[in-house]
């Protein structure tokens, strides 16, 4: 395994108001990074609609269910930052399905259904496994 | 996030400050909505020249009211849209669908 420069796991309530709170912490802990203005908008894109998909779909937005979401974010000597986001909700019934263009679940909150698809654009790598009561997405990006 | 709108000749002028994600997305489509209703103006401008942050909820934000626009028979305008706005648009292969303008 690389050597690790720094790391984070933060655990909070799946509450809307926390992906913006996901995407302060992310760019709090990329700061000292050298990190360009471009690669910190992408790496708050993905980290907001990861955590977006485990509030809005891991917990189908149930606020009072007292659903968490773990992020996890660790920087490597070869400066590859690892992103990975788990919720314990629903879980995703056909990942691949959820990976293309436009599919969405949600019609009616007027999802785009374009988060997977614009994380796979903005990462290196993507991996996401899922299974009821469990999904996590892991997501790499060389910095 | 911030929504300040204004009726300008004839035209709802929305402007949206700040970031729009999903928790902020819910309240500014309710309000927009909302006003085109009641004003019935001739074209929708979305200001998004200072949208600090958008996400796929942003993008969902602006399909819908392209969508809804559309079914008033009214113009929706993109205002001086910035770079991370477009880079949005541009992987759902919308940033020519939708007339922006920069002013």
């Amino acid at each position: 395994m690389k050597e690790i420069i720094n790391s984070a796991r933060v655990r909070f309530p799946a509450l809307s108001r926390n992906e913006s709170f996901a995407r302060t912490l992310t760019a709090g802990f990329l700061m000292h990074l050298e990190v360009t203005p471009s690669q910190l908008a992408d790496i708050k894109t993905v980290v907001s609609e990861a955590v977006t998909n485990a509030i809005v779909h891991g917990y189908r937005g149930e606020e009072d269910k007292k659903g968490e979401v773990l992020l996890e974010l660790c920087f490597y000597r070869n400066r590859v930052l690892l992103i990975r986001v788990t919720d314990h909700g629903r879980g995703i019934e056909n990942v691949e399905k959820a990976m293309e263009p436009f599919y969405t679940t949600d019609r009616e909150g007027e999802r785009s259904g374009m988060g997977l698809p614009i994380i796979r654009a903005f990462c290196d790598s993507v991996r996401l496994v899922s299974r009821p009561g469990f999904t996590r997405i892991t997501m790499k990006k060389k910095l | 996030m911030k929504l300040i709108t204004a009726i300008k000749d004839g035209d709802l002028l929305a402007r949206l400050t700040g970031d729009i994600d999903h928790h902020s997305a819910a309240g500014i489509r309710e309000e927009i909505d909302r006003l085109l209703e009641k004003e019935r103006p001739a074209r929708l401008l979305l200001d998004l020249g200072e949208t600090d942050f958008m996400d796929s909820s942003g993008l969902g934000l602006i399909l819908g009211r392209k969508r809804k626009t559309e079914e008033m028979g009214i113009g929706l305008i993109l205002i001086n849209p910035t770079e991370g706005c477009l880079k949005i648009l541009h992987l759902a292969g919308m940033e020519n669908q939708i007339e922006t303008k920069y002013v």
